[in-house]
């Protein structure tokens, strides 16, 4: 903010600025969050600062699968006990995260960091595309899943990454693109619909 | 004047999207009764959204609006068509969002504007039918050149204003089209404009598409109908568009599994 004769104390105006770079904060929560910083007990305000301090020096990127960690390679990549002959492809780390939750993964993953988007000017060379053809390439992957995101730049990506991946010869999948549970058959869009007709499955009888 | 209605309904081809807040979106809409426009999608990044389907780009479909603050609030959509065979292509899809990224450049926000809108309709479709794209995306490019104002002029020479020899004459993108011989000296980046080329320039401009659609184009000249309308188009955008680039890229990295194959 511009240089104006204030009252403000200049560590607090500094701290305001500060939260005014954040995303999402305008210039009233930026404020409202200095001062209740500046009433908070000095040692939660320490832990805080340790904790941004902590979370640039020690946070990094996986040199495997490009996933952040504090120990490289990461605890995902060094884990014995995970299948290393099939590999997730994802667009965000938060993405690992929700395939985790579900129990039902236990292979290895790669983060693009991102999605194909042409009218953005986003190419395969701002993603993590080379890291996994090298992966691939010296790996003992022998199945891929795409799990980008199922809308036009996920698809985008899924699409350009199977035809480049394709000449290795190894087994790609896509995750699958239906209905949402707890939704609604009658609001669904036509390409959802007949995704979800293709990829219906065999109910069991029994 | 009359009280605006809070609700109103328009059809609509998204042209893209960007994120907002935790689950929004916010949509640039092509409409054919309010021309370009940005509306708010709510929600649509949750996975049991209503809207989200129906409200991914390249999407022609049936709106209800809300009237906001700053940007209006989609409240309802029904997909009219979902443009299915441009999706599941990569060739084609890149085509269609060069499509989408350059109608976006070139017309301005809250416009009436039916002819690029029927023009924008066409297009998709015939992407997803045609059996040439490049020859769709030319005769698009061409279209909305003259729609928006800024045709090329490939009739007379603009140097001199003299009617062009049926020679090999110059296309500068900067004067605004042709130059014959004599005037190319005074011109800036002209580049050789073959006798076929210019045919071709033309019958974009003057013919219809099913025109267009009949002519067989040997591939060095429709690369340079190509480079013509493309550098004729960063003349006007004064920039490239984006998704050109991944065109491009496509079709080299084809090229090279070709080759290699």
């Amino acid at each position: 903010m511009n240089e104006r004769r204030t009252s403000t104390a200049a560590p607090l105006a500094r701290l305001i600025e500060e939260f005014y770079r954040l995303p999402g904060i305008g210039p009233k929560s930026a404020q409202r969050l200095a001062y209740y910083l500046l009433r908070m007990p000095a040692a939660d305000a320490r832990s805080l600062a340790e904790a941004i301090v902590e979370v640039k020096e020690k946070v990094t990127l996986c040199s495997t699968c490009q996933n952040v960690t504090e120990v490289d390679p990461c605890r995902i990549c060094t884990d014995a006990g995970r299948d290393r002959a099939i590999m997730c492809v994802v667009e965000e780390p938060l993405d690992i995260l929700a395939l985790e939750r579900t129990g039902s993964f236990n292979g290895l993953y790669h983060v693009l960091h991102g999605a194909i988007s042409p009218m953005d000017g986003i190419g395969p060379e701002d993603l993590k595309v080379s890291e996994l053809l090298d992966r691939l390439r010296n790996g003992e992957t022998t199945e891929i899943i795409l799990a980008t995101n199922p809308n036009l730049e996920g698809e985008a990506t899924s699409m350009y990454l199977s035809r480049l991946i394709g000449p290795l010869g190894l087994r790609i999948t896509r995750l699958a693109r239906g209905l949402p549970s707890g939704g609604d058959l009658e609001y669904a869009d036509d390409v959802t619909l007949t995704r979800a007709i293709e990829g219906r499955q065999e109910m069991d009888g029994a | 004047m009359p009280p605006r209605a809070r609700l109103y309904k328009t059809e609509a081809i998204i042209l893209r999207g960007r994120k907002l807040g935790e689950a929004d979106r916010i949509l640039t809409l092509f409409t054919p009764t309010f021309g370009k426009m940005e509306a708010k999608a709510k929600g649509v990044r949750k996975p049991t959204s209503r809207l989200s389907g129906h409200l991914q780009p390249l999407n022609r479909c049936r709106l209800q609006l809300a009237r906001g603050h700053a940007s209006d609030v989609i409240t309802g959509c029904e997909t009219l068509a979902s443009f299915r065979g441009l999706r599941d292509d990569l060739d084609l899809l890149s085509r269609a969002l060069y499509v989408a990224e350059l109608t976006d450049r070139m017309t301005a926000d809250h416009v009436q504007n039916l002819p690029t809108y029927r023009l924008l309709l066409d297009t998709l479709g015939r992407l997803e039918s045609g059996p040439a794209p490049d020859t769709v995306l030319r005769f698009f490019e061409m279209k909305l050149l003259d729609i928006s104002g800024f045709r090329p002029e490939i009739e007379c020479c603009v140097g001199c204003g003299n009617a062009l020899e049926p020679v090999d004459n110059f296309f500068a993108p900067v004067a605004g089209g042709a130059v014959c011989r004599e005037c190319v000296p005074g011109q800036s980046g002209p580049r050789v404009m073959t006798l076929n080329g210019l045919k071709i320039l033309r019958l974009l401009q003057r013919g219809s598409y099913n025109d267009v659609a009949r002519v067989n184009l040997p591939p060095e000249l429709a690369e340079e109908v190509e480079r013509h309308l493309h550098s004729y188009i960063i003349g006007v955008l004064e920039r490239d568009v984006n998704a050109a680039a991944f065109i491009e890229r496509l079709r080299r990295e084809g090229a090279r599994t070709r080759i290699e194959v």
